[in-house]
């Protein structure tokens, strides 16, 4: 019985960024919520939710967050928890040291709270055309196969989940650059490496070689730390330097 | 083919290499004959580089412009960074950093530097053949050797690490095997052209220096 009346005291201390619309001022509030074994940090929200008052006892407004999957993979609840931008689903409340702080992802627009809009990643998914098309008026046959080898190197990419992370992370994705972000220029390896993809390699180079393309990676290699699933960001964009460089050489000599 | 920023920060990146860090080594093997061979070599160096010819051309279009582009691109670059090191302080994060920290401080140095020594030149008060007793002159005054000892570190940092990332971007180093080695490679560089900048400039310092009474000139 002690057991369960210590158990029941303790506490999990959370300091949360809020803001209450894209245009207004960001600001702090102190949560003290009581612990359950196994929390995470969205648990710890959804409590926040279940009773929204500050660690002082007054009344607030519940903390407004996205999340969806729960299990890492969609990228919805993406924040910056304790310094670090990752999703707050696999953010275990036992691993984290508190009080925990929680914030938004400022490099994109805030919309409130801890929500925000990470618009411009589908938008540079969109530019960089990272899809292969195959639709057509009539039936194209099954396309090239393609090396186990090749597929297995291709997949460590699509694991890709615009969580967005490495667009935080990166000291050269900000408001005074235009920089399309290490995401998106994976996204332009996996679909070039691909047999079909291949196909249309030259017009995702091409999108690369444009205003706030690949010249705006600086080399910090953040990207490639921070990326939850492990992709290897950083050789995605030395190797798309290497395609893009290539494409420049054969462009002006006319090859 | 449009010109945009895709274009002008590669010409940026070309132009570090070439011409501006090869200037950069073959300015230290001038320098470094101060060390090596005394005033007489040094001054031997300078009189051939000055026998070259269409000598002005060849520092106004393979040094001064190359240089002023890429000090001012890179001004601009090093001004839309957001540093985060204190969140993220990975190596190569500080590098990143120092990379701009360096070009800044490179910048201010060789301004200083070019017009308290080439400027004279074009100013009438050295020619090139005093120009040992003028860096006699600097060297020898505390203050100015620790602001040159800062900016030839700067510069020499600036170079090796800008190569190692210029291998990066032109997508030589690829893998993170080739980045770590080409890490040891061109820091192992930083610091013996650190060494070689800095016994050159030591080497002014000798009262052989002061005057060129015994120096034969050609």
């Amino acid at each position: 019985m002690a057991e369960t009346a210590t158990a029941a005291k303790k506490t999990v201390k959370l300091i949360v960024t809020r803001q209450d619309s894209p245009e207004s001022k960001p600001y702090t509030e102190e949560f003290e919520i009581p612990y359950r074994p196994n929390m995470n940090v969205i648990s710890a929200l959804m409590e926040i939710q279940r009773n929204p008052k500050k660690a002082d006892g007054s009344p607030t407004t519940p903390v407004c967050w996205e999340s969806n999957c729960l299990e890492e993979v969609c990228g919805a609840c993406s924040m910056v928890i304790n310094g670090k931008p990752r999703q707050a689903c696999s953010a275990l409340i036992d691993k984290l040291e508190q009080p925990v702080r929680v914030a938004p992802m400022s490099t994109f627009p805030v919309q409130r709270d801890l929500v925000i809009d990470r618009g411009r990643m589908f938008h540079a998914l969109k530019k960089v055309k990272a899809w292969i098309p195959i639709d057509g008026t009539y039936d194209l046959g099954p396309g090239p196969r393609m090396a186990e080898a090749k597929r297995q190197e291709a997949y460590e990419l699509a694991r890709c989940m615009t969580c967005g992370v490495c667009l935080e992370a990166c000291p050269n994705v900000n408001d005074k650059t235009s920089f399309i972000g290490p995401a998106a220029i994976s996204q332009v390896r996996l679909f070039n490496s691909h047999p079909t993809g291949e196909m249309n390699a030259h017009e995702r180079l091409e999108a690369l070689m444009e205003d706030g393309g690949i010249e705006g990676c600086g080399n910090s290699q953040n990207c490639v730390r921070a990326c939850p699933k492990g992709i290897p960001l950083t050789t995605s964009i030395a190797e798309m330097n290497r395609a893009t460089t290539k494409h420049l050489f054969k462009r002006w000599l006319g090859m | 083919m449009s010109v945009n920023s895709y274009y002008y920060r590669k010409l940026h990146s070309l132009l570090g290499v070439i011409p501006v860090g090869l200037f950069l080594i073959e300015h230290l093997l001038t320098n470094y004959t101060a060390f090596k061979e005394g005033q007489q070599g040094f001054v031997d160096q300078v009189q051939w580089i000055h026998s070259l010819p269409l000598v002005l051309g060849l520092e106004i279009f393979f040094i001064w412009l190359p240089l002023l582009y890429h000090a001012v691109y890179g001004l601009y670059v090093a001004y839309t960074a957001r540093n985060n090191t204190s969140n993220f302080g990975y190596f190569r994060n500080w590098m990143f950093r120092l990379q701009r920290f360096t070009g800044v401080i490179t910048f201010l140095f060789v301004a200083w530097h070019f017009f308290n020594t080439r400027f004279q030149v074009t100013l009438g008060h050295v020619t090139e053949t005093t120009l040992g007793p003028l860096m006699h002159g600097i060297a020898t005054q505390p203050v100015y050797f620790a602001l040159y000892v800062i900016g030839v570190i700067a510069a020499t940092f600036h170079f090796s690490n800008g190569m190692w990332s210029f291998l990066v971007s032109w997508g030589v180093t690829v893998g993170p095997r080739a980045q770590r080695v080409s890490t040891y490679v061109w820091m192992a560089v930083f610091v013996i052209m650190t060494i070689m900048f800095i016994l050159s400039l030591t080497a002014f310092t000798d009262p052989s220096f002061q005057d060129t009474s015994n120096i034969k000139f050609k």
